[in-house]
């Protein structure tokens, strides 16, 4: 507490004696911007330490290289769970590879994104320049575990996403010397434009609408409804809304009423519903768990439903269980690790591993 | 008499409200209130089971006959509240909503996403009031999920084409002159779902990645000066987050310069963990993925980054093939927040009909409300403020005759834009793009008073 008090005492001397002690400190320069010389000086390894990013021009990358071999060994151990064997998956993310033909990689533009063949754009059909996979591959991947890749790991990794597009053949080595010559191969490279008005302010927009006040449309045909089946897709909304006022939820655990209900009637169809208890599942769903692993699909790692198999019947499951959740680790059920879950309190992993094992009921 | 009976009992006072069917309570209710008595929160749970165990009788309001001629029973009765202590100061050091406000919470959309760390909660339009969002409801979308960064280790550092490469800690960062300022922060993707059909029910999921807060920070050109940002050269920014997915975004040295800021708070308080505590990039009229969450890094450069998310997502398909990148500006767009889909109307006569307007390019000029499916258009009443790149509160009186009814709303900017139909949006981008559709968006009220999501055209 000393020093502190003791440079208060100092300022308010500053403050007493009037200006004339601020004009002599402050830069002479820049009087009047007084905080000129706000923050220090970055040092070169800071600067190299987060300077991480990879521009289309190559500015950025590091030297290295990397075989689609490599890639491939890595790919399934580190990258496959989410993205597929051949980055075909849509389980966790949107596919990575496919959708592309031998002819892109001659004109520079994907023919699939011409037409509705394609039901869905992957990846390899959409980017432009390589940098692009090279830079988040490096900064962001894998998902739970990202920045920990190395340079040359990245270089294999993209030469083997351009291996699954057959844009490189199988013994395929990519690296700084050889990207440029790549870059002139990816089957998307012609397929951006920036040539519109949403970058700017100033742009010009697509659409020219008037503001027609008085028959402006002969003819009002609905073109698009939400489906019946689709009537609880988003849960009951009349939860979703407030319990008084003129506009409540609709009830959509049930048929649409079948005329307005007006004369007093009052739809408080959701009170009824007991209010929800904090359960394993909200507690699973907190702590994360949900991130990788789902009630009966695989994602990053195992099912709830697979976990719940495995130990079914095995003495000290849920004692070992527990260990594994505070600590981690990995090899059980692929390479990729679980991070230690050491935030964890003790009754909460109880109850978690003894839901899971449960079959999350 | 204890708590619990005494409650029990004017509930059943005869004469007011019937006799309980049996078994109104679910057994598990039961046994809490056994165990812990009736507080605040399950007397108000009671009442309620009770209510809808009689099938709704109750006085709905004016206008409507009551249940007992002698009056209503929220006036007749005396209330817990009114007769009993109520709870000291500082029981809630923080404060939280009403528990009557459980509903309006943020909500993810379910299927959209199979990670909740990569994903997208929306935030509740349909029940807010005027043009600020609440901090805890406003809108969340992640890439690789979200931490509370600790701010005494938390740096900004600006490299690259700059005099000085400089790091900043938070309380560089306080210390510096700061400005606050309103403004609307949108999603791309925001309504892109509705590019091909109707997708979701409510407004909620139709438009909820959207917020407007008061921001207050440090602007950006005040730190690319103290770095001598080489203003000739470096014709481009380059922003990066501190998170998992280290979140990078491309912007022009003009926009930089113009009205970003570097944020620590907003509404007030300093910025929530889930919007990028503790500073965040603040990029007015542009969508929300530039405005970088838990900044850690600007880059001045000469060329742009196309780093992930301007290359792979956020990049427009045009009918011909070609993506469009850069594309960042939130066109005027608005939206009737209530009534809106999924929503209940009980009885014909009076509402006020209310909702949001907002332009990427500036102030919103005007706002028009049809009842009839665009066909006839009224000029609604803006509510001040009215200001730059902020969402602005519209509304307008309607008179329910009962009848089928679409109901739409259309903006117009400063710049004389009109928001267009989603017909002529389609014309131009064809169907199978998913950003930036800002197409007047139709509900439809119909004679059973139930409001849906509908698309005319």
């Amino acid at each position: 507490m000393k020093p502190i008090l003791a440079s208060a005492v100092v300022a308010t001397t500053i403050f007493l004696n009037g200006t004339e002690v601020n004009a002599q400190t402050a830069p002479a320069a820049n009087k009047s911007k007084p905080y000129m010389n706000m923050g220090r000086n970055a040092t070169p390894a800071e600067v190299a330490a987060w300077d991480i990013d990879v521009r289309p021009d190559f500015k950025g990358l590091p030297a290295g290289s990397g075989s689609v071999a490599k890639g491939q060994e890595l790919w399934e151990k580190q990258c496959a769970s989410c993205h597929g064997t051949f980055g075909e998956s849509n389980e966790v993310f949107t596919p990575i590879a496919g959708g592309t033909t031998k002819d892109d990689i001659k004109t520079g533009r994907v023919a699939s994104l011409m037409s509705d063949k394609q039901p869905q754009r992957t990846t390899i059909m959409k980017v432009a320049t390589i940098s692009t996979l090279w830079d988040y591959v490096h900064r962001a991947m894998p998902w739970n575990a990202p920045r920990t890749l190395t340079v040359d790991e990245t270089y294999s990794l993209v030469a083997f996403m351009l291996n699954l597009s057959e844009v490189v053949p199988d013994d395929f080595v990519l690296s700084n010397k050889n990207i440029a010559q790549v870059q002139g191969m990816m089957p998307n490279r012609n397929g951006m434009t920036q040539k519109h008005g949403l970058w700017t302010v100033k742009g010009t927009p697509d659409v020219k609408n008037t503001a027609c006040m008085a028959n402006c449309a002969q003819h009002v045909a609905i073109g698009s409804v939400l489906p019946d089946y689709a009537r609880n897709a988003h849960n009951n909304l009349a939860e979703q809304n407030r319990e008084y006022g003129p506009y409540r939820g609709v009830d959509t655990t049930k048929p649409p009423v079948a005329a307005l209900p007006s004369s007093g009637m009052l739809m408080v169809s959701t009170a009824s519903a007991p209010p929800k208890a904090v359960g394993p599942a909200d507690l699973f769903k907190k702590e994360n768990c949900s991130a990788c692993h789902a009630p009966a699909a695989k994602l990053v790692g195992p099912s709830i439903a697979d976990v719940a198999n495995k130990y079914k019947g095995v003495a000290n499951a849920q004692a070992m269980l527990e260990k594994k959740v505070k600590a981690g680790g990995a090899g059980v059920w692929g390479a990729i690790p679980m991070p230690a879950q050491t935030q964890l309190s003790d009754a909460d992993n109880k109850i978690l591993v003894q839901w899971m094992l449960n079959g999350g009921k | 008499m204890s708590e619990r009976s005494k409650t029990m009992q004017s509930l059943s006072t005869p004469n007011l409200i019937r006799k309980a069917p049996e078994n109104f309570l679910s057994q598990e209710a039961i046994a809490q209130i056994n165990q812990h008595g009736a507080d605040e929160t399950r007397r108000g749970f009671l009442r309620k089971s009770f209510m809808a165990a009689l099938g709704g009788v109750g006085a709905a309001g004016s206008g409507l006959a009551l249940a007992n001629p002698q009056g209503d029973p929220a006036i007749l009765e005396k209330q817990i509240w009114q007769t009993t202590l109520g709870k000291n100061v500082a029981t809630e050091p923080y404060g939280t909503p009403s528990i009557y406000e459980k509903n309006l919470v943020r909500r993810e959309s379910p299927g959209l996403t199979r990670v909740s760390a990569a994903s997208v909660a929306f935030t509740p339009l349909q029940g807010l009031f005027g043009i600020i969002t609440p901090n805890g409801l406003h809108f969340e979308r992640h890439h690789q999920g979200w931490y509370n960064i600790d701010p005494n280790k938390h740096r900004l550092m600006i490299n690259g084409l700059v005099k000085n490469e400089k790091v900043f800690t938070m309380n560089d960062l306080m210390r510096l002159p700061s400005v606050s300022r309103i403004h609307f922060i949108e999603c791309g993707a925001n309504t892109g779902l509705e590019w091909g059909n109707v997708a979701v029910p409510t407004v909620q999921y139709t438009h909820g990645m959207l917020s407007c807060c008061e921001f207050t920070g440090v602007p950006l050109s005040t730190l690319l000066d103290i770095c001598g940002a080489d203003l000739k050269k470096g014709k481009f920014i380059l922003a990066e987050g501190g998170d998992g997915s280290g979140m990078t975004r491309t912007m022009s040295m003009e926009m930089a310069l113009d009205d970003v800021m570097v944020a620590w708070a907003m509404n007030g308080e300093m910025l929530r963990p889930e919007n990028g505590f503790p500073i965040r990039l603040v990029v007015p009229g542009v969508q929300g993925v530039s405005w970088v969450k838990w900044l850690r890094r600007i880059e001045v450069g000469d060329k742009p980054y196309a780093t992930k998310d301007e290359a792979i997502h956020y990049i427009d398909l045009m009918p011909d093939g070609l993506h469009r990148q850069y594309t960042s500006i939130q066109e005027c767009k608005s939206v009737i927040t209530t009534p809106s889909g999924g929503q209940q109307l009980f009885d014909k006569g009076y509402y006020n009909v209310s909702g949001l307007a907002w332009s990427g390019r500036g102030k919103i000029k005007r706002v028009d409300v049809s009842f009839d499916g665009g066909n006839n258009w009224r000029t609604a009443r803006l509510e001040t403020p009215v200001l730059t790149k902020a969402l602005t509160r519209f509304n307008i009186d309607w008179v329910w005759d009962g009848s089928p009814t679409i109901m739409q709303s259309r903006a117009i900017d400063d710049t004389g834009y009109v928001q267009p139909t989603i017909r002529q949006l389609r014309a131009v981008r064809g169907t199978r793009s998913i950003y930036h559709n800002n197409a007047i968006q139709s509900w439809k009220v119909d004679t059973n008073g139930e409001v849906s999501n509908v698309q005319v055209g």
